[in-house]
């Protein structure tokens, strides 16, 4: 490597804490089931804490559901779906997800400092990216609630009856959303269950939802933890199962309705290739490698935790990469400024530092920023290593945390076959000035998303899922209705 | 030297630009990284005045102006330097003798760049000659968009020489009439290359002139090469910057692309003719907390 | 002594802004044998400059994201509910009972919404990747033919003509409409309603008048991508058919009938304002195996 000049990133002008009010809003002390449109103690009597993880303060208390909680909401489900929902015309269903969609967005800054509180990410994506997402998505399946016939034309496209979801603690809203919003549409009526990191906004959800006056049990929101979402899952009335979450789990739900007539689609984990070519454009590309592998604390299924770099670019690649991770700030989820929040829960922070472990002791070479922690908290520096082979543990598993795997490739073939080496196809990203490059990578990858010189960029009306183990079934777009309807 | 090809620059993607951009817009600079910034901006301006009316009169208030931007608030910094036609050099130079503001002069035909190697030099001369500190050429955007950037490199490089060391020479790529990203960055790196001191946007006669996305690649070009040779060149967006809370962006830009070395107005600098109003009342209302008005503020 | 009323001066919409005809005339708008108000009479120079506002509108609208779109056709149906009683009124005030009139608001109010819904939805629906033989990605999609003049339809004052208004601005154009001569009111109130609704100016532009006076520049301007008229006049769409073949505008004939139907809602209705661009982009054949799409 030719040597080059560092950049010192060390100021005397610094960003004064600029942290995001929370007193427009008061959250409750105790957060109860949300069952047939009412707020319900939960039969069985128990109510855990939910933290803050940026201080492991607890937020407040929250209902867990057991199997009686969970009869209730399938019963209340069923007799919504079988009594009203059904019965409805698609345009006045349509009409009611629009207000869904309209109340979100008059509430959008309560519901992003509150999913910052309880997930730990930073609040200028909380507030730019999951929540007028989560509006967006109601707003686009509103539109489809009336349109039916023409998403599957001689298909006579019917509503499945209950559906029961499972989401997980990484986007706890979007996530939400993009399960309630199609299955709504579609016709179903739901029980959801939050993952038990992450309850909050979920419960803000079912106060909007009572605000906009859907009928009582068209929407039924539970909390708790594993063993809950087992009582949806095994539920004899439960016409379909949505899971999102780790590849392990759904496997575990798979073989749990096997046998049965319960539908499912499942989006699980990823270990994207993000790929850049020595054609592209190298700043930009840095930029996307930032986003992909950092965007909600590598919490992300789809994050471009593997990169790829063409070798003739890598060390300016590199050089451009770490400048760039000192200008990331790290801290308080709810300072405007902050890049990189805390990490969701004291669990995930061990797995990702047992990863890192991993990924010195096998050879790689790991840089961080310096930059201060917060003393209380879970935290995690963003990390890189280079020096990584493809059978290297941390360019295989799914990390879920801001670590990134570096390799070198020489030449097309080579990145094409390293980059679909893995049992995951969630996503893949490209780099390269030109196009034509662009669809032959497209075309090669097998992956369920491919962003092109952009990367995890997320539309309502763009289907999102996965190849292989990272599961089956689209979110976003026409193709997101198909999940919760069935044909003649 | 190794012949270095210009029609080679790096690749910008004006997507990812624009994604970058919204990351620093989407800033908060509160309180005193505020203030601090606020003072940093006034003491980066360079006070211009290029309009076919300016009169020496006029030069002159605006050198006053440039070392009392509000007498009232105790404490400011005067800003970087004045910005005149050549023929107001002397006027400004002796209007500032021992103020610590600079004289900067455009020259080489500005603001087209249309005339011949002869009259560039002499207008650079005059400018230099009469005691300018710096000198604001534009570069030949006819030759450039024609490909011929030897022309564009030696045309710069010539005036550099004429400059001499003391003179610092800010290159104008006028980038409203360059077109696309990519060529800003293939001006850049042409102007660096042949010798540079600073690379500026625009002249200001020209819509669009500065604006976050150009100032960022320019940056980034500015970044490259002191990779490559470790020699820091200046930026200078001008044009269009009239708020200080763009002007604040533009200087988080800087810290988080090239770092707190380019923080100071050795090199980076803003060209404005109403920036400094704008600081001064959002100074004042920091201090004061009220919110305040123009008609308290002394206009050029 | 009881208070006495201010009548409403009824006016026509161009770029965004309320003027009075150009030409200073007006004609009267008469219903159960009464003058309810002097609506005004448009002239071809009324005609040119609504035509200025829509083609200057037209870029900045369909490039605008089919999310934005979406979300300001909704916001025109919010604000119409918010002002239903003045239409209902207004609807009364031309002859229709009130239960008629009540069902035709909240009908053109939903109809909104339909449309609202298609603006990102129908590109999905109508595009295709086309397999052609070669290494190529071809694909096609749906893009706005342009500025649309509209005779809007003369027996459904409101419902017929926010039925053509919305589902030409859905697919990313922008009209000029000539309201029904004597169901106008509506119309104009409505223009009120788009004016207050995120809608950017020049969109949409309505004027009153008279539909033979206006036809020869309507069907001719060359500025002009599309015409849409809604009756069955034989002689009247002979003519439109004539002039419109000077810039091969598009003409669509619609039925001035019974607005209420369902088959007013359909995303065929956008597509009467759209024409196909096919792109064609290699792939490059590097990495072994063939590709392709």
């Amino acid at each position: 490597m030719k040597k080059t000049h560092k950049i010192d990133f060390s100021s005397d002008w610094n960003l004064a804490p600029a942290p995001e009010s929370t007193t427009h809003f008061k959250l409750k002390d105790t957060y109860d089931l949300f069952i047939n449109g009412k707020f319900v103690a939960p039969k069985s009597g128990k109510y855990f804490d939910t933290i803050n993880p940026a201080n492991e303060k607890v937020l407040a208390k929250v209902a867990e559901a057991n199997e009686a909680d969970i009869d209730s909401a399938v019963k209340a489900a069923r007799k919504a779906y079988d009594t009203v929902w059904s019965k409805l015309s698609g345009k006045e269903r349509g009409k009611y997800i629009y207000r869904i969609a309209r109340i979100i967005q008059e509430r959008a800054r309560e519901f992003a400092v509150v999913e910052t509180l309880n997930g730990g990410k930073a609040i200028r994506e909380s507030r730019d990216v999951d929540v007028p997402l989560a509006a967006a998505h109601f707003f686009y399946y509103a539109g489809w609630a009336d349109k039916l016939e023409y998403a599957f034309p001689n298909r006579k496209p019917k509503a499945l009856g209950v559906a029961g979801q499972i989401i997980p603690w990484n986007f706890p809203l979007l996530m939400a959303a993009w399960k309630i919003a199609p299955a709504l549409a579609a016709g179903n009526t739901v029980v959801i269950k939050s993952s038990e990191t992450t309850p909050l906004t979920a419960y803000l959800l079912a106060e909007v939802i009572q605000e906009a006056g859907l009928p009582a049990g068209v929407v039924n929101i539970v909390s708790g933890a594993g063993l809950t979402g087992s009582f949806i899952v095994n539920h004899p009335d439960v016409d379909k199962i949505a899971f999102t979450g780790s590849t392990a789990v759904g496997k575990i739900i798979m073989k749990a309705i096997a046998g049965t007539p319960k539908k499912s689609t499942m989006e699980l984990g990823g270990k994207a290739a993000n790929i850049i070519f020595e054609d592209a454009a190298l700043d930009q590309a840095v930029e996307g490698i930032v986003n992909g592998i950092f965007f909600n604390q590598g919490h992300v299924c789809c994050a471009g935790s593997r990169l790829y770099v063409q070798e003739s670019v890598f060390d300016v690649v590199v050089q451009k990469l770490k400048d760039r991770m000192n200008s990331l700030n790290v801290g308080d989820p709810l300072d405007k400024n902050t890049d990189i929040g805390a990490i969701n829960s004291k669990k995930q922070l061990e797995t990702i530092a047992k990863y890192i472990e991993i990924g010195k002791n096998e050879g790689a070479e790991m840089y961080q920023p310096s930059c201060d922690l917060p003393s209380k908290g879970f935290w995690c520096r963003p990390t890189i290593f280079t020096k990584v082979s493809q059978s290297n543990r941390i360019a295989q598993e799914e990390i879920f945390g801001p670590v990134l795997a570096i390799q070198t490739f020489r030449t097309v073939d080579e990145v094409i076959e390293k980059a679909n080496n893995t049992p995951y196809g969630l996503s893949a990203g490209v780099w390269t000035d030109k196009g034509s490059k662009i669809f032959n990578m497209t075309s090669q990858m097998r992956a369920g998303v491919v962003w092109a010189n952009t990367f995890n960029k997320f539309d309502p009306a763009s289907p999102f899922g996965g190849y292989k183990e990272s599961g089956f079934g689209r979110e976003g777009g026409v193709h997101g209705l198909e999940a919760y309807l069935k044909f003649e | 030297m190794k012949q270095i090809d210009f029609s080679n620059s790096p690749r910008i993607d004006q997507v990812g630009i624009e994604d970058r951009i919204a990351r620093i817009t989407a800033r908060s600079i509160k309180k005193e990284s505020k203030m601090q910034g606020l003072l940093m901006a006034l003491n980066m301006i360079d006070l211009t005045t290029l309009e076919g009316a300016d009169t020496e009169e006029k030069v002159k208030q605006l050198c006053f102006k440039a070392h009392h931007l509000h007498d009232d608030i105790p404490g400011l910094p005067t800003t970087a330097a004045v910005c005149v036609y050549p023929n107001f050099v002397k006027l400004a130079v002796n209007e500032l003798k021992g103020t610590g503001v600079k004289v900067a002069a455009v020259a080489t035909a500005f603001p087209s760049g249309q005339s011949s190697a002869e009259i560039k030099l002499l207008d650079t001369k005059m400018a230099v000659d009469n005691g300018a500190d710096e000198v604001d050429m534009v570069i030949s955007r006819g030759k450039f968009h024609s490909g011929d950037y030897n022309f564009v490199f030696d045309e710069i490089a010539m005036i550099k020489e004429a400059c001499g060391k003391n003179v610092r020479l800010k290159v104008i790529l006028e980038t409203g009439e360059i077109g696309t990203l990519d060529k800003v960055r293939q001006a850049s790196d042409i102007a660096m290359y042949a010798g540079a001191d600073f690379i500026k946007t625009s002249t200001g006669k020209i819509k669009p002139a500065a604006t976050l996305p150009v100032t960022l690649v320019m940056l980034e070009a500015i970044r490259d090469y002191y990779y490559k040779t470790g020699i820091m060149i200046g930026m200078k967006p001008a044009g269009g910057i009239s708020t200080s809370k763009l002007a604040l962006q533009y200087l988080l830009m800087v810290k988080e692309t090239l770092g707190g070395k380019w923080l100071t107005n050795e090199y980076f600098r803003f060209g404005a003719s109403s920036l400094a109003n704008d600081v001064l009342l959002q100074i004042a209302k920091q201090q004061s907390g009220i919110y305040q008005s123009n008609d308290y503020f002394s206009k050029v | 002594m009881s208070r006495i009323e201010v009548l409403k001066t009824y006016k026509i919409y161009i770029g965004g802004s309320f003027p009075r005809t150009e030409s200073g005339r007006y004609y009267p708008l008469i219903a159960n044998k009464k003058t309810v108000a002097n609506m005004c009479l448009s002239s071809v120079k009324d005609f040119r400059n609504a035509v200025v506002a829509a083609r200057g509108a037209q870029g900045g609208w369909s490039h605008k994201t089919a999310y934005n779109r979406c979300q300001i056709l909704y916001r025109i149906a919010e604000v119409l509910e918010g002002r239903k009683a003045q239409f209902v009124e207004e609807l009364e005030l031309q002859g229709s009972t009130k239960a008629k009139a009540q069902q035709e608001v909240d009908l053109s109010i939903d109809r909104l919404i339909y449309y609202a819904g298609w603006c990102d939805k129908y590109t999905q629906l109508y595009s295709t990747v086309n397999p052609v033989s070669g290494s190529f990605f071809n694909f096609s999609v749906p893009e706005p033919t342009g500025v649309v003049s509209v005779f809007a339809p003369q027996k459904s004052g409101l419902l017929g003509l926010v039925t053509q208004i919305a589902s030409i601005i859905a697919g990313g154009n922008t009209c000029v409409v000539l309201a029904a001569e004597q169901l106008a009111l509506c119309a104009v109130t409505f223009a009120e309603v788009l004016a207050t609704s995120d809608v950017p100016g020049g969109v949409v532009n309505i004027l009153t008048g008279n539909q033979t006076e206006l036809l020869t520049q309507f069907a001719a301007h060359k500025d002009v991508n599309a015409i849409l008229y809604c009756g069955k006049d034989a002689e009247m769409i002979a003519k439109i058919q004539d002039l419109a073949i000077e810039n091969l505008k598009r003409v669509v004939i619609r039925e001035d009938g019974d607005y209420f139907d369902e088959k007013h809602e359909s995303p065929y209705l956008i597509f009467d304002f759209q024409e196909t661009k096919t792109t064609w982009h290699p792939i490059e054949v590097i990495a072994g195996a063939g590709a392709g799409y």
